[in-house]
């Protein structure tokens, strides 16, 4: 076997942080390579740097016997490599030939081959067993089928080695294994494979040997026919976290109540109770009316119809401030874009929710003693680490800044909590933490709505499960009855059938 | 090399930016007066003489500075907020023009009379932002384009009242409006010069802004909304409010200035009161990196550009548009020297 | 009355409206061009003046006008540089950029021409360019002084109309400028620079300002003075959002405000006891409102204003 790919020594630094550390890692001819590692193990920048993004601090790339030039992402794809990338690097008000075919002619031409590249892009989206419709806008896409434009891109350059980076993030179970399996057949054409990964079942499935990075070194390698899932978790995080478990308790009144709700176009007809000490878990895929839901029980938005109830009362009409008075607590989706003001300290954050209180204003001033005393309860009783309620919260890691939030949320001991993707992006001994909080909210009697496309997490923390697809939900199944195949089937759709069965 | 974002800004850096920048844009601008023919070290002589060198320069200057510290604060406040007010400039002449047409007629004693045309054009500004500032809530009309049109437009309507209702029958040549009531001039503040009690009204109101910027709900919410809107209105602010709110604050100053200007200057309304007094605030908010106290010192830096340069082109025949040049170039300089107090370079 | 409506089918009035256009043609590309690659440019105001300087400070001093147009796109380009610098590799706010841009281009034009230009009485005039003479289509009634006899300058606003549609829509270039505005992110995975895209085109469409700048004194006007450009400049960016960034669209917008321009012109004339001022507010407010009425359907480009970093999202 020939190595198509050789990374030597790659070191790369950003301040203080060493992303890379003198990782050395090869790729041979036809094979899958899967690159294990926990959220920030440095995963993502060893490949930005393989495909030119970043330049290497020290190492170098060697692709088909030739060393890269850093820095140069177009001598990567002329060499041959293609990168699908996590977040998709797609320009969503143009077409699907739109972006397939930019960089892929000479900028200065009197005029675009175009249909000389349908053609192509066409032949090849039959080779590969691909379909796609070249004129359609990228924006009226599924993330599945956005995903297959990122992979035609590549391979419409002729991509030899691909690279795919968290590819399953967005997809139900059987469109990943649909995914695994085309690209087992891509070997077949002679293509070589890279997958950046941190689920252990669909590395164990889909790769035949497995490089794991851990704290921005490569710490083992192995056949992944000679390995075992319990052994590469060991490898990957490198001690032995236990997430806490669920206590079976008796669960009590229920708080939030939603009877018929839609939102226009997003939510359609949905129905879930949560109540005191139990955690609801609404399962899904990403893009299926989390975001209307996480925004409607957030009081950013009310329903377009039927009832939305906490406690006694309309919670459809409140608006965030009122809900937060309300006895609501809310971990948003996206920690940086609407958790925390990254520029503000971390005691303005801590305080942000509830300025107007009198607990931290008095005649329109702020109490900065009373909001500072309080930030400093919180580090110390959430464990914030490496902050003072000084630090620019922009500093803090996603893990410690998802803590200061929940902590923010938490000390006022809300009746309902709505935690939606609270560990996304997090490594294993904060997403434990995180678990532990929420898992000690609901031993103190909150009703806490769980938003997860973390089936494990799911799993783990809920009292009873629902799947959200296309904005509508399935009915609840206990957490005992949820075995692995019939999450999977309700995520894709299917719990009609499951029901009936 | 890149960009990486600095954990602490240490004090000294702060102040040393705005510092570099200007002498950065006095070195740039040095190679344009060298083109006139004149050392540069000359005419900058010259300029400081003729702003700094005489107490009679010195008030002209701080005559000048008072309503540039006022046009500042207007748009420090609302670029912290992120709201784009370019209009400074009419919301100037607003209140302007209020201000002597109430100023003509109202039948109030002094001191009252002068607190009453304040609100007056403070109230004048404000509702010429609050325009865009509803537009862009309501619509989504971008404010930027829609402030600076108005500052054409608040021109026009003022010349078209000083030409019509408020023109002053007994002034001759050019249109002017009809002058406030003597009881409303403000007092000088440095007897027989035209500095008058004006710029402790403008230090005073740099006190306030400072106070509500950085000690109130408001103050807190607003700065919130300006970096993430998006997470400001998760936690609960209300950025319709705050927006508005801002505009509120950021057109009264302006406003502001422009009522000082005509009580404490002018005495009456000309389309030409203004050097630009609402653009160059822009220059003075970003010299002071946004901050109301410097905002004080920048003011008083850029008029004296603006005083020198006339004194200096008299002396040296350096066409005195140079003081434009110099402020615009401080401007840019400022932007890069902010720049690099928020991030350091890597190799 | 009858008056107000009989101007409407004077020849005079539709020569007028293309005139008035050229300028803001040249501007609303030249914005267009930019916000396209993801660049906002408030600079364009000074850089209209500076253009205007420029073009006609070559031909005053000797050199033709064709020469004089393209030293002022020479100017424009410099300017649009230093924005692009500004902004795009290190990232500055692009509002507080232009509106720098527009200060400092205007006062160096000030600055520049008091220098070189000895100014008497009134302004230092030159020769512009001249209606063209197309021979018999030129002598066509109405369409012969509307169309066939405006200046070559005019014509060639309506080119760049043409080609800009054509670049944008049918090259690799034109595809790469607006994805660039749409995800810069997308075009650095292509092996495309972004960086390199947005200068070029801020660059580019700071030239064609320019250019608009230079008509209104090498044709418009025979002379340069303080204030000329009155704002043109900004009503060429309400023009691009009222076009929604479309080249035809641009064209359409520029037409219908130079036709209200030349038409309360001659309002002025024939309809009595309204202020002046109250005509020449017209196209300022007209402007406000075309933005209100389009404001929620723009489709704007999705990375207009965002500053690209690599390696950062």
């Amino acid at each position: 076997m020939t190595a198509v790919l050789e990374l030597t020594g790659i070191t790369k630094r950003f301040g203080a942080l060493t992303a890379n550390d003198d990782v050395s890692l090869s790729l041979a001819q036809g094979e899958i390579l899967a690159l294990l590692g926990e959220n920030g193990a440095g995963k993502t920048t060893l490949m930005n740097i393989l495909f030119g993004h970043y330049a290497a601090d020290a190492g170098d790339v060697r692709v088909f016997g030739q060393t890269l030039p850093p820095g140069r992402p177009r001598a990567a794809i002329e060499a041959g490599v293609g990168m699908v990338h996590q977040h998709f690097t797609l320009a969503a008000n143009l077409s699907v030939l739109d972006n397939v075919m930019l960089g892929s002619e000479r900028l200065v031409r009197l005029r675009s081959g175009r249909s000389a590249a349908r053609a192509k892009l066409l032949d090849i989206s039959d080779r590969f067993g691909l379909p796609v419709d070249p004129d359609a806008r990228i924006s009226r896409l599924s993330v599945g089928e956005r995903q297959r434009v990122e992979i035609l891109k590549a391979l419409y350059r002729d991509a030899r080695i691909l690279i795919l980076d968290e590819p399953t993030a967005v997809l139900a179970r059987p469109e990943a294994e649909r995914l695994f399996a085309t690209l087992r057949e891509m070997t077949q054409e002679g293509l070589s494979l890279i997958f950046i990964s941190h689920k252990l079942h669909e590395v164990m499935a889909a790769s035949d040997r497995v490089a794991v990075l851990r704290g921005g070194k490569m710490v083992a390698e192995r056949r992944t026919a000679e390995t075992s899932a319990n052994e590469l978790a060991e490898l990957m995080v490198g001690r032995s976290v236990v997430r806490p478990k669920r206590e079976a308790h008796a669960i009590g009144a229920p708080v939030v109540v939603a009877s018929g709700v839609s939102v226009a176009g997003k939510l359609d007809d949905i129905s879930f109770a949560v109540h005191e000490g139990e955690i609801l878990g609404i399962v899904g895929v990403s893009g299926n009316g989390q975001a209307a839901l996480g925004a409607l029980v957030s009081g950013l938005g009310g329903p377009t119809a039927g009832t939305l109830r906490l406690g006694d009362g309309d919670m459809g009409s409140l608006s965030a401030r009122a809900l937060i008075d309300a006895g609501a607590a809310r971990i948003p989706e996206d920690r940086h874009a609407e958790g925390v003001v990254g520029e503000l300290p971390v005691w303005e954050n801590a305080v942000l929710e509830r300025l107007r209180s009198k607990a931290f204003s008095r005649g329109g001033f702020v109490r900065r003693g009373a909001a500072r005393a309080h930030a400093a309860g919180l580090i110390d009783r959430f464990d914030i680490r490496g902050a003072v309620p000084d630090t620019r919260t922009g500093l803090l890691s996603g893990g410690n800044m998802q803590k200061l939030i929940l902590g923010r949320n938490l000390a006022s001991s809300p009746r309902f909590i709505l935690a939606n993707q609270p560990t996304r992006g997090l490594d294993e001994g904060a997403i434990a933490a995180v678990h532990a909080e929420l898992l000690a909210a609901r031993a103190a009697g909150a009703a806490i709505l769980l938003i997860s496309e973390e089936l494990e997490e799911a799993v783990g923390l809920a009292d009873r499960i629902q799947a959200i697809v296309k904005g509508r939900l399935s009915r609840p199944v206990v957490a005992e009855d949820a075995d692995a195949r019939r999450l999977g089937l309700m995520m894709a759709g299917m719990w009609e059938s499951t029901d009936a069965a | 090399m890149r960009l990486e974002r600095r954990a602490h800004v240490p004090l000294g850096l702060v102040v040393a930016a705005p510092v570099a920048a200007i002498v950065a844009a006095l070195a740039l601008a040095a190679g344009l007066i060298a083109a006139a023919g004149v050392n540069p070290l000359t005419a900058y002589g010259e300029m400081l003489r003729g702003a700094l060198g005489s107490r009679l320069a010195i008030t002209e200057m701080l005559t000048r500075a008072t309503p540039l510290i006022l046009t500042g604060l207007a748009a420090a406040v609302a670029f912290r907020a992120r709201l784009w007010n370019i209009g400074g400039e009419g919301q100037f002449y607003m209140g302007a023009l209020i201000t002597a047409w109430a100023g003509h007629s109202l039948g109030l004693p002094g001191p009252l009379g002068i607190a009453v045309l304040m609100v007056l054009g403070m109230a004048a500004g404000a509702v010429m932002l609050a325009g865009p500032a509803f537009l862009r809530l309501r619509f989504g009309v971008d404010e930027v384009v829609t402030t600076l049109l108005l500052n054409f437009i608040v021109i026009l309507f003022v010349g078209l009242m000083i030409e019509g209702p408020l023109r002053d029958p007994l002034a001759f040549g050019w249109p002017s409006s009809v002058p406030v009531d003597g009881d409303y001039r403000l007092p000088d503040l440095v007897p027989r010069t035209r500095l008058h009690i004006g710029l402790l009204f403008a230090i005073a109101a740099a006190g306030a802004v400072w106070l509500v910027l950085a000690r109130t709900v408001f103050g807190a919410e607003a700065r919130a909304a300006g970096f993430n809107p998006r997470a400001a209105s998760f936690a609960g602010i209300s950025l319709p409010r705050t927006l508005m709110g801002v505009a509120l604050l950021s057109g009264g100053l302006a406003g502001l200035a422009g009522a000082v200007e005509v009580m404490g200057v002018t005495a009456s309304v000309t389309t030409t009161m203004s050097p630009g007094f609402g653009y160059a605030g822009i220059v003075v908010a970003m010299l002071a990196a946004l901050h109301p106290a410097g905002v004080v010192a920048a003011a008083v830096f850029v008029a004296t550009v603006f005083v020198g340069a006339d004194a200096m082109s008299r002396a040296t025949g350096v066409p005195s548009f140079i003081a434009d040049v110099i402020v615009a170039l401080s401007l840019l300089t400022m932007l890069v020297a902010l720049l690099f107090t928020t991030y350091r370079v890597r190799q | 009355m009858i008056e107000a409506l009989e101007i409407l089918t004077s020849a005079s009035l539709w020569a007028a409206v293309l005139r008035i256009a050229t300028p803001l043609i040249f501007g609303v590309l030249g914005a267009l061009i930019c916000e396209r690659s993801g660049v906002l440019n408030l600079g364009i105001e000074g850089i209209m003046t500076m253009g205007a300087m420029v073009g006609w400070l070559t031909v005053y001093l000797g050199a033709d006008l064709w020469t004089g147009l393209a030293m002022a796109a020479a100017a424009g380009a410099m300017m649009g540089l230093l924005h692009a610098l500004l902004t795009v590799p290190l990232g500055l706010s692009q509002h507080v950029s232009g509106l720098g841009i527009t200060l400092f281009a205007s006062a160096l034009a000030y600055y520049l021409y008091r220098l070189i230009v000895v100014v008497g009485e009134s302004p230092p005039t030159i020769v512009p360019f001249r209606p063209l003479d197309l021979g018999p289509l030129s002598d066509l009634p109405f369409l012969g002084p509307v169309f066939f006899s405006q200046s070559a300058p005019t014509y060639v606003a309506l080119l760049a109309v043409v080609v800009m549609g054509y670049v944008l829509a049918r090259t690799p270039l034109g595809l790469a400028i607006r994805m660039t505005g749409e995800n810069p992110h997308a075009v650095e995975a292509q092996g495309v620079n972004p960086i390199a895209i947005r200068i070029g085109a801020v660059m580019a469409g700071s030239a064609l300002m320019g250019v608009g700048g230079a008509f209104l004194t090498t044709a418009a006007f025979n002379s340069f003075f303080p204030e000329m450009v009155q704002g043109r400049g900004w009503i060429c960016i309400a023009l691009v959002v009222f076009a929604s960034w479309r080249p035809y669209k641009a064209l359409l917008g520029a037409l219908l405000f130079a036709f209200f321009d030349a038409y309360q012109l001659r309002l002025q004339t024939v309809v009595e006891g309204v202020p002046y001022q109250l005509f020449l507010m017209a196209p300022y407010v007209l402007s406000i409102v075309a933005l209100i009425l389009v404001a929620r359907r723009a489709e704007v480009p999705a990375a207009l204003m965002t500053p690209y970093r690599r390696g950062e999202r």
